[in-house]
């Protein structure tokens, strides 16, 4: 379940890639306003940090605590070459700036990681943590290079237009984005069927049995990670073009933070885990942020829930279901996946009212002690609302609880049963 | 000529505590060793040593006539020095074909590269099939290595042990753990695949020495007392005392 493939066979393969080249090619012509054009553009650049993340987390078996530093740096090192093309100082094309961004990404990597990869495990978690502080309080301590608290700005509309290509318009930086994306998706894609890449999975799931088979595992770490830092260094450098100004915020803890999370929610098992992750971290970030002040807390929460549940992330889940439905036996349990669905809906929502509440009452107080909810009017002085919501998320905690439980059943039944079939199959 | 492998005066401590007081051991190349003694008397140790697990406190190892005492395992490995362990270790996340091809990159020169596909390295796939049959793990071929049973975990062991093609195999009890049928089974394979290479292998039953070995080493606290053919070890006065002796003297004691 865990090596790296879409499929068995090339044609599958064909057909998946074509699918992906085609959602990058159409994406734009389906979501056309102008917050889809930029949400999609930082997509691309997230799916690009978040498989970059997991060559490390899960190919490596590396937690790292610090990955914006080479995002981050990256971004910053291709916004100043940004800035040397358009003073005429320095003439190459504009397109080829995310690349600027890879190469800082593989300096720094080369760089830190040297030491970073000196250990694993727990070691090597708390060295990124260390180096991300370090890089951070740097960048407020050399602002020539950071910019300071403003940050450092650009114009992508530099140089010399390539077929009037001049990269002012966002789908004309969609586009370019996309072929990155692409063309990464599928190096990174290609690297896990490298001898590097498979010796790094061993050294993930066993380190020192690989040194019993003539690998140095440091090494393998320590290429692994420059491998990261230049994809990571690629998706700074589109960034840099795509929001045209690069702040400290960009090598911060939170976005590291941000990396991990969302890969992990994603799923780090799976080679395609990091791209769902890629888009929902723009979506929570550019749509959940807007609907709600809270919008951490949820995720908060989420993340929780699946670290407690689903640890193999979306990915997983979806490739268990598949699974299922190989054997046609998702028909069974449809009705439950409707009824845990509605139910954590239900629980939800009663959640939901009091976060929402908390926080009007502790931010919005002066407009009054009204809110709206969902359609609903709740008062955050009344019992009545808070009576009512905290009624509504029990009644959906346990009846959640009570079809979880159901669920469970069902679920290993049908493992079973696609045990005994798998077997079958063996004998026939 | 020189020995296949060689140990000269090897001490290692831990702490105050000297586990290997002055171990002396030379095999020739081809032979078969299996290495007994009672408990704790540091025949783990002394692989842990060979194999560049831990570094020895003083004394040499020789493998082929090269000093390797002060090198990491991957470097010794390198030098054709394969070793298994006790404890099933092999990569769970991984399928019983790439275990195996995982274990035979390095010997074909692919080191670190990733500027050559997988698929493509036909001469590391035909390798990997050959010894995945030699363990009789073909039909297990995409099983993950944590759903195999033990019995195929241990061959598993054995086969990424063998898998890179090193000319001296130490194997750490390699049939712990097993019933007596998989066992006599199992000594049958060690035999088949290492046809040709020398042996060193640690073992507590006494079934498995004797139809294994052409050589016995007995290590008693840290020394290596006697090293000879089973005959002459059994008839050994040392090895009565030391071994054999204890379990003499403890029903005596019991007796009285």
């Amino acid at each position: 379940m865990s090596t790296y493939k879409f499929k068995p066979y090339n044609v599958g393969r064909w057909v998946i890639w074509s699918m992906f080249a085609i959602v990058l090619i159409c994406a734009p012509l389906v979501f056309t306003s102008n917050l889809s054009g930029t949400i999609l553009a930082q997509m691309g650049i997230a799916i690009i940090a978040c498989l970059s993340y997991n060559i490390l987390l899960g190919q490596g078996g590396m937690l790292s605590f610090g990955h914006a530093v080479y995002t981050g740096l990256g971004s910053f090192v291709a916004i100043h070459a940004l800035n040397t093309i358009s003073a005429g100082q320095l003439n190459i094309p504009v397109s080829l700036i995310p690349l600027v961004g890879g190469f800082a990404g593989i300096g720094f990597a080369v760089l830190l990681g040297y030491v970073t990869t000196k250990k694993a495990g727990t070691p090597f978690a708390m060295i990124t943590l260390g180096v991300a502080e370090l890089v951070f309080a740097m960048s407020l301590m050399f602002s020539e290079f950071f910019g300071g608290e403003a940050g450092i700005s650009g114009n992508r509309v530099a140089g010399q237009a390539f077929w009037g290509i001049t990269f002012g318009p966002q789908t004309q930086v969609y586009y370019l984005i996309a072929i990155y994306t692409f063309i990464c998706v599928a190096i990174m894609y290609a690297f896990t069927q490298t001898p590097l890449g498979r010796i790094l999975n061993a050294v993930r799931d066993n380190p020192e049995r690989v040194e019993f088979i003539g690998y140095n595992t440091q090494r393998v770490r320590y290429f692994a990670f420059i491998i990261a830092g230049f994809f990571a260094g690629i998706s700074g450098g589109l960034g840099a073009l795509n929001f045209e100004i690069v702040t400290a915020e960009v090598v911060g803890a939170g976005r590291s933070g941000g990396y991990l999370l969302f890969t992990f929610l994603g799923g780090a098992t799976f080679f395609f885990g990091p791209i769902i992750g890629g888009i929902l971290m723009v979506l929570a970030f550019v749509l959940l942020s807007e609907l709600t002040k809270a919008w951490l807390l949820y995720l908060g929460l989420l993340f929780l829930f699946m670290v407690m549940y689903a640890p193999g992330g979306i990915a997983s889940l979806i490739m268990m279901n598949l699974r299922v439905a190989s054997f046609g036996k998702l028909k069974q349990i449809w009705v439950s996946y409707l009824g845990l669905f509605v139910t954590s809906f239900i629980a939800l929502i009663g959640a939901g009212a009091m976060i929402e509440m908390v926080y009007h009452l502790q931010l919005n107080a002066t407009l009054g002690d009204t809110l709206k909810f969902m359609g609903a009017t709740l008062n955050v002085k009344s019992v009545d609302s808070w009576f009512g919501s905290t009624f509504v998320m029990l009644t959906g905690l346990g009846l959640f609880e009570v079809l979880r439980r159901q669920f469970l059943i069902e679920w290993s039944d049908i493992q079973i049963e696609i045990e005994k079939e798998i077997k079958r199959r063996e004998t026939a | 000529m020189s020995y296949a492998l060689e140990l000269k005066d090897l001490r290692k401590n831990f702490g105050k505590t000297e586990i290997i007081r002055g171990a002396n051991l030379a095999v020739n190349a081809g032979e078969r060793v299996a290495i007994i003694g009672p408990n704790g008397a540091g025949k783990s140790t002394l692989f842990n040593l060979i194999s560049g697990r831990f570094g020895p406190s003083s004394g040499e190892i020789l493998l082929n006539g090269q000093n390797i005492e002060h090198k990491t395992p991957f470097e010794i490995n390198r030098m054709g020095l394969s070793r298994s362990f006790q404890i099933t270790n092999i990569f769970p996340k991984l399928s019983v074909f790439e275990n195996l091809r995982c274990a035979v990159l390095w010997s074909l020169g692919y080191k670190y590269t990733f500027l050559k596909f997988l698929s493509g390295l036909k001469d590391a796939n035909d390798l990997t099939e050959k010894y995945m049959e030699m363990i009789r793990l073909d039909k297990k071929r995409d099983l993950l290595a944590m759903n195999l049973t033990y019995a195929e975990q241990r061959a598993l062991e054995i086969g990424i042990t063998i898998a890179g093609g090193s000319n001296v195999i130490l194997l750490d009890e390699p049939t712990s753990g097993m019933s007596k049928s998989e066992t006599s089974r199992f000594i049958n394979l060690i035999k088949e695949v290492t046809v040709g290479k020398t042996l060193l292998t640690v073992e507590h039953d006494m079934g498995v020495v004797f139809g294994l070995a052409d050589k016995i080493a007995v290590v008693v606290y840290g020394e290596v007392i006697a090293f000879d053919t089973p005959e002459a070890v059994r008839s050994n006065v040392k090895v009565q005392e030391a071994y054999l002796g204890s379990h003499v003297a403890d029903a005596q004691v019991g007796g009285h």
